[in-house]
């Protein structure tokens, strides 16, 4: 083989691995990245079934129950709009209260349930996930004044 | 006055800088009157931030509370190692920290570098020191560690105790050491563009340096992950964490950077290749700075959340890489081609490695920043382990398989005929491998063919070493086969971690005892304790193996009260084959406890792997600078000689 040829081959080939990769990473992507929704989104346009999405919203006031397994809890997020009831086995998060923000990664069921593999929490005083720190300057105080009225109320 | 002086010093090196960038330009420009100055200006910067970083280290041992960044980040209470480790676990100091250590890599190249040509290693001054300045920029007008209060605070306000752990004293550091061995490589790389010197000896200069870089990179992101591991109490080891990925990118481009110049020393061929890549490096090391730095990222590692801070740092970024692009794309052409090699050959399986390597920091890089992008358009995504783990798999399973061949093959042509006998005997103990794993129960595809591939490259990784005399075998041959060895081990850790972990979630009573794997674990007590800023529900816990004797285990939720954090404290048991790993967590009503329980069989090797590489980046790296040195010794004598000759 040529000298030049050769280097031209290397480049190709480097070229098609990697433009073969970023096809392959942008089509993953579309398939395996994890949407976030808000209550309200998930009522209109539910994603779907066991597709790995994020929830995110506030856990209404009284709605936290431990089942009698001792180790699985449920609780409904809610975003003053609309709510979802949400399952989770696990130990939960710290400072994972009532009333507060909550993120939950897992999967919506054909019951309308949502199944958390994972809750991410404030585990401290400053931390806010990022998907809800827009939340909070927007609707935050509204969400939780709403939340906390419509827990009372059920 | 102590401050005051480490400022001065700081601007100071500031100012040698902006004569080692000039004097080095004017070099290379062919005007030589700064010339022989641009080689003392250097060492001298090195030492005046050598001396204002010692100067900070002062500040915080005698916990001199009338410097903002003291009083932010100590406490006169605290022990001294934790001082110590203060000055640089802040942004302020972290920044200066990473700037010194850039001085001083100069100060040294410009000691004890002869093997270049002279105009090269100065184009390679300047390079450092244009990278030094925009870093001295970004601390004296944005993060002056140094600042004082206006009236001095009357105690500090301690250290986030999430970072009060030893290991994470040091693991920010060395991550930062690896980040500015490519800095050094890609000053380096520039120098030689600048100059147009692409040679094996250039390569054989740089070599340390990427090395060097490497290894702290290995032990930073080995390190990072054995924290997370045991700290966050979620039993993972790695999360794809964005701040894990910062740290990952960089060492896919050290290790590509590193094989690649390793061809350039030998055998003269990948010059654009090298250079390129030391030009990736150095963007990834830059960008990893820029995700944590920023605080684009929310995240327990981001503590700059600070806008100013991220532009400032995103500035440098794009004049860094969009210069050095630049400056790559006018000289590449002008590059000669290297010497020739056919496809089978040693270098062939390393451009085909180095490939699959750029295309794995693809994917991961696409992977990290593709949340920040869509959230531009008001998408919020977030990209987790379904994403990067089968995107990646994909060309590592190719990598690794090459790996296990490429180090057999002779360099510029080679056939497969040659090394037939240890291809088939590789290939037999690969798929012997899986279908012991199939029949013992398939468990995942990519675990099955981590656990089949690992005990494949395990024994091919020593394969280079047959029929040789193991006395004489050099050091760095040692290093390559005790690196890929480790490569085995931690990918054996990680199939097996995926394969074969169980767990076990329950909420106990007192006395009662539950199953997780072969372990039996019984929950004795739970009982409050206090630390001197917490206290804490403490479980107590019988755990035994295969109905062996008992072992002792504490794990805790703690509270702290200052500032208010709760963390879980996990406890393990590690045998040499596994982990019990335990986490004591709510009341759960009628008495109950909930416990969550793993084990992970042979976990650990995940570490050990990441030890063993990072321990034959150190032998390599002992060889080749010992190799050098004797070569100057003989060069010397001879120089030596001959003058005597000539008298």
């Amino acid at each position: 083989m040529k000298a030049k040829h050769q280097r031209l081959v290397l480049i190709v080939i480097a070229l098609v691995a990697l433009i073969g990769a970023s096809l392959l990473a942008i089509y993953a992507l579309r398939n395996q990245a994890s949407y976030f929704y808000v209550p309200k989104q998930m009522a209109e346009s539910p994603p779907e079934v066991g597709q790995a999405v994020r929830l995110g919203g506030m856990v209404q006031e009284g709605s936290l129950e431990t089942l009698a397994d001792g180790v699985t809890v449920s609780f409904i997020v809610g975003d003053g709009e609309a709510t979802v009831p949400v399952r989770f086995s696990g130990i939960l998060p710290d400072l994972f209260v009532e009333g507060s923000g909550v993120v939950a990664e897992g999967r919506l069921e054909a019951d309308g349930t949502f199944m958390a593999d994972n809750l991410l929490a404030k585990h401290d005083e400053n931390y806010v996930p990022r998907e809800l720190q827009d939340m909070t300057e927007h609707q935050a105080e509204q969400v939780v004044a709403e939340t906390t009225t419509g827990g009372k109320a059920e | 006055m102590i401050a005051e002086l480490g400022l001065a010093a700081l601007w100071l090196a500031t100012a040698l800088a902006v004569l080692q960038l000039v004097g080095g330009i004017l070099a290379v420009r062919g005007q030589g009157e700064l010339a022989s100055l641009v080689r003392p200006t250097a060492i001298a910067q090195g030492a005046l931030a050598g001396l204002s970083f010692l100067l900070l280290i002062w500040l915080f041992l005698v916990t001199d509370l009338s410097v903002k960044l003291v009083a932010a980040n100590s406490h006169s209470a605290k022990p001294w190692i934790f001082k110590l480790a203060g000055a640089w676990g802040n942004h302020e100091g972290s920044m200066l920290l990473w700037v010194t250590v850039m001085a001083l890599a100069g100060a040294l190249i410009a000691l004890i570098e002869r093997r270049l040509p002279e105009k090269t290693l100065l184009a390679t001054l300047a390079g450092q020191a244009f990278v030094g300045i925009g870093f001295y920029a970004f601390i004296l007008f944005s993060s002056n560690p140094f600042e004082r209060l206006p009236t001095p605070a009357l105690e500090g306000n301690g250290l986030n105790p999430l970072l009060q752990d030893i290991g994470l004293a040091f693991h920010p550091p060395t991550l930062y050491f690896g980040y500015v061995g490519l800095s050094v490589a890609f000053s380096f790389a520039v120098g030689a563009l600048l100059t147009r010197q692409v040679t094996p000896d250039f390569a054989r200069a740089m070599r340390p340096w990427v090395l060097g870089a490497w290894i702290f990179l290995t032990l930073g992101i080995t390190a990072g992950s054995y924290w997370a591991y045991y700290e966050l109490g979620w039993g993972g080891w790695w999360f794809w964490d964005p701040v894990e990925n910062a740290s990952l990118m960089p060492w896919l481009a050290a290790t590509a950077l590193l094989h690649s110049v390793s061809v350039l020393a030998a055998r003269d061929a990948l010059r654009t290749w090298t250079i390129m890549l030391g030009v990736i490096a150095f963007s990834m090391s830059m960008l990893g700075t820029f995700l944590v730095r920023s605080g684009v990222l929310t995240s327990v590692h981001a503590f700059a959340v600070d806008p100013e801070r991220g532009s400032f740092i995103l500035i440098l970024l794009a004049i860094y890489i969009g210069g050095a692009l630049t400056l790559f794309g006018l000289r590449a052409s002008s590059i000669s081609e290297g010497e020739r090699f056919s496809v089978t050959s040693r270098e062939g399986a390393l451009v085909f490695n180095n490939v699959m390597l750029s295309a794995i920091l693809g994917i991961v890089l696409l992977g990290t920043l593709y949340p920040l992008l869509t959230e531009a358009f008001d998408v919020r995504v977030s990209v987790g382990p379904p994403y990067f783990n089968p995107a990646g798999a994909i060309f590592t399973i190719p990598m690794l398989l090459v790996m296990a061949v490429g180090p057999l093959l002779r360099w510029r042509q080679d056939s497969f005929a040659r090394i037939r006998l240890p291809l088939v005997l590789i290939a037999v103990i690969m798929l012997a491998a899986l279908a012991l794993v199939v029949i013992l129960g398939a468990y995942s595809l990519l675990a099955d063919l981590g656990l089949a591939i690992a005990i494949g490259i395990a024994i091919a990784s020593f394969l280079p070493l047959r029929g040789r005399n193991l006395l004489r075998v050099p050091l760095a041959t040692w290093g390559m086969v005790i690196a890929h060895f480790g490569i085995a081990v931690a990918l054996f850790g990680m199939a097996s971690e995926s394969a074969f972990s169980e767990e076990k979630l329950a909420a106990v009573n007192i006395g009662e005892s539950t199953q997780v794997g072969p372990w039996k674990v019984q929950l004795e007590s739970v009982t409050p304790v206090a630390g001197p800023n917490w206290t804490a529900l403490e479980g107590t816990l019988q755990a035994s193996y295969d109905g062996g004797e008992p072992v002792e285990l504490h794990p805790q939720a703690r509270n702290f009260w200052a500032p208010p954090q709760e963390t879980t404290e996990s406890q393990l048991a590690t045998r040499w084959n596994g982990q019990l790993y335990a986490v004591i967590g709510n009341e759960a009503g009628q008495g109950r406890w909930q416990l969550r329980l793993w084990w992970k069989p042979f976990v650990t090797f995940i570490w050990y792997g990441g030890l063993l590489i990072a321990l034959g980046g150190l032998l390599s790296l002992v060889g080749r600078v010992m190799s050098d040195l004797k070569r100057r010794q003989v060069v010397r004598r001879r120089q030596l000689l001959e003058a005597e000759a000539v008298a």
